[in-house]
């Protein structure tokens, strides 16, 4: 059993992923601000997703019921998706060349 | 106001072909608006086709069929220059009626 | 855990499609639309050679034979009679000022479509039919009409239809500005977006005459002769900018608003390089 106990704490450690502590309330605005940021920056660029939008929505709603360890995965998870449609805009930029019939 | 029902029958002499188009919104009951309530049913119960006294094709309809139905069918007999008359009732009461020559 | 979930299939996703394509040699950097209306229509006919160039702008029905003889049998009796006969009601009624909107527009209206988007020097910017139509409600103090709902799509069913048969004839004048639309018109519909990674091109160039679910592709050439068009799947008459917002939706990416400067160039370049196709306007579709 003493054995298993640090190969259990690390396998709860991946399985969390970024927490291996509860999120506080703190946590989840710090990680919906940059999430909402990171969101802007892809509507200047014309080039927001429709899941991002509905990820932060997720996040707000699990804040709203308390639970603060699914609303920060979903604010950071959100924020992963923003900053992809940002990425996708700015490569596009040159990329779309490729794809062009000549 | 126009007539709902678009209709044209031709006879080859032994078969008529006859197709329609409906105009009617025949909502099943089942869907709501963008506020979320139910759009109430309304939806054409009973289609007949008739010609020459007779019923040569009559339907019982529920929400299932789409807005605007199309109909297309045939039937034996039916001459040039005859009266097809083709009327509808709704869940609603209401009805409409045509005729259109078989051509 | 959607966390971890999240950043490797965003980053896969894109890696992905960087691998799919090996870089070709960078396209040269004069703007050459007649070049490029050459070579989009030789592309189209090159890959269905069965397929006369003006059966083109019937979309799906032109790839696969069981739809085409469905739409045949459809176009006897076609859906969007209703939507039309509206659209020609709409159109010769007056405003509340006694015009109308033959008032605003070159013939009076009719038979004009084919002319449409084209680029306003005065503006320094592509003007659409559909905006055409609202700046003339504007003008003469009626309110403007959605562009995604039925009567915008009434209106220009109305005017499609008068134009049927005539070839699209967009034109673009020796104005840098208008060139540079074109130009960025062209990129929108090559650039991919949305969650999705798919850019116009990957259904209408890549893909025509492939499923995408239960649909038939269309392909990109004659695409916007047949709009505004009565879709199946939407009981009803749809319009050019409902499709390009809906379009955006489905592969997850947050549309722009109906007639932004992007979507306005967007119909520029594709209308432009379907020019010399027949305009077969109101369509019925799946």
């Amino acid at each position: 059993m003493n054995m298993l106990k640090p190969v259990l704490a690390s396998m709860l450690l991946i399985a969390s992923s970024v927490f291996a502590f509860a999120a506080s309330e703190d946590d989840y605005k710090a990680a919906y601000a940059a999430a909402e940021a990171a969101n802007k920056e892809a509507a200047a660029l014309r080039n927001q997703w429709t899941t991002t939008a509905a990820t932060l929505a997720a996040a707000k709603k699990s804040a709203e019921a308390g639970d603060f360890d699914k609303a920060t995965a979903a604010a950071k998870e959100a924020e992963a998706l923003a900053k992809a449609s940002s990425f996708q805009a700015t490569s596009e930029k040159t990329r779309w060349k490729d794809m062009e019939i000549r | 106001m126009a007539s709902t029902i678009r209709v044209r029958a031709t006879s080859n002499g032994d078969t008529t072909e006859v197709q329609a188009l409906i105009q009617h919104p025949m909502d099943s009951g089942f869907v709501k608006d963008a506020k979320g309530e139910i759009i109430p049913p309304h939806f054409i119960q009973q289609l007949t086709f008739e010609y020459d006294g007779k019923n040569v094709f009559a339907a019982d309809w529920g929400g299932g069929v789409s807005k605007d139905p199309y109909v297309k069918f045939a039937f034996k007999g039916g001459k040039k220059g005859d009266d097809l008359k083709i009327s509808w009732v709704d869940n609603k009461g209401a009805t409409d009626t045509t005729t259109a020559k078989i051509q | 855990m959607r966390l971890t979930s999240a950043i490797p299939f965003a980053s896969a996703a894109l890696a992905l499609a960087a691998l799919t394509f090996a870089a070709p040699a960078p396209a040269a950097d004069t703007v050459d639309p007649v070049k490029d209306a050459k070579a989009f229509q030789k592309f189209f006919t090159d890959k269905f050679p069965k397929v006369k160039l003006e059966d083109f702008v019937n979309g799906p029905y032109s790839m696969n034979e069981d739809l085409h003889k469905q739409w045949e049998e459809k176009e006897q009796f076609p859906p969007y009679e209703f939507s039309l006969e509206m659209g020609k009601e709409m159109f010769s009624k007056p405003f509340k000022n006694g015009k109308s909107y033959e008032d605003c527009f070159p013939n009076k209206g009719v038979g004009i479509r084919q002319n449409y988007p084209y680029f306003d020097e005065k503006e320094g910017k592509v003007v659409t039919l559909e905006l055409a139509l609202n700046r003339c409600r504007e003008a003469n103090g009626e309110p403007a009409f959605s562009y995604v709902k039925d009567e915008m799509a009434a209106l220009t069913a109305y005017m499609a239809f008068t134009s049927r048969g005539k070839p699209m004839d967009i034109k673009i004048p020796s104005d840098p500005r208008a060139l540079e639309a074109y130009e960025k018109g062209k990129e929108y519909f090559y650039t991919r977006r949305g969650q999705l990674n798919f850019s116009c091109a990957t259904c209408h160039v890549q893909s025509p005459g492939e499923r995408i679910r239960a649909e038939v592709l269309a392909p990109a050439l004659g695409i916007l002769n047949a709009m505004p068009i009565y879709r199946s799947e939407w009981s009803g008459m749809g319009t050019i900018s409902r499709r390009f917002t809906s379009c955006n939706s489905q592969i997850r990416g947050v549309p722009l608003k109906p007639q932004d400067d992007e979507y306005r160039n967007l119909e520029y370049y594709l209308s432009y390089v379907s020019n010399g196709l027949p305009i077969s306007g109101p369509g019925a579709r799946p």
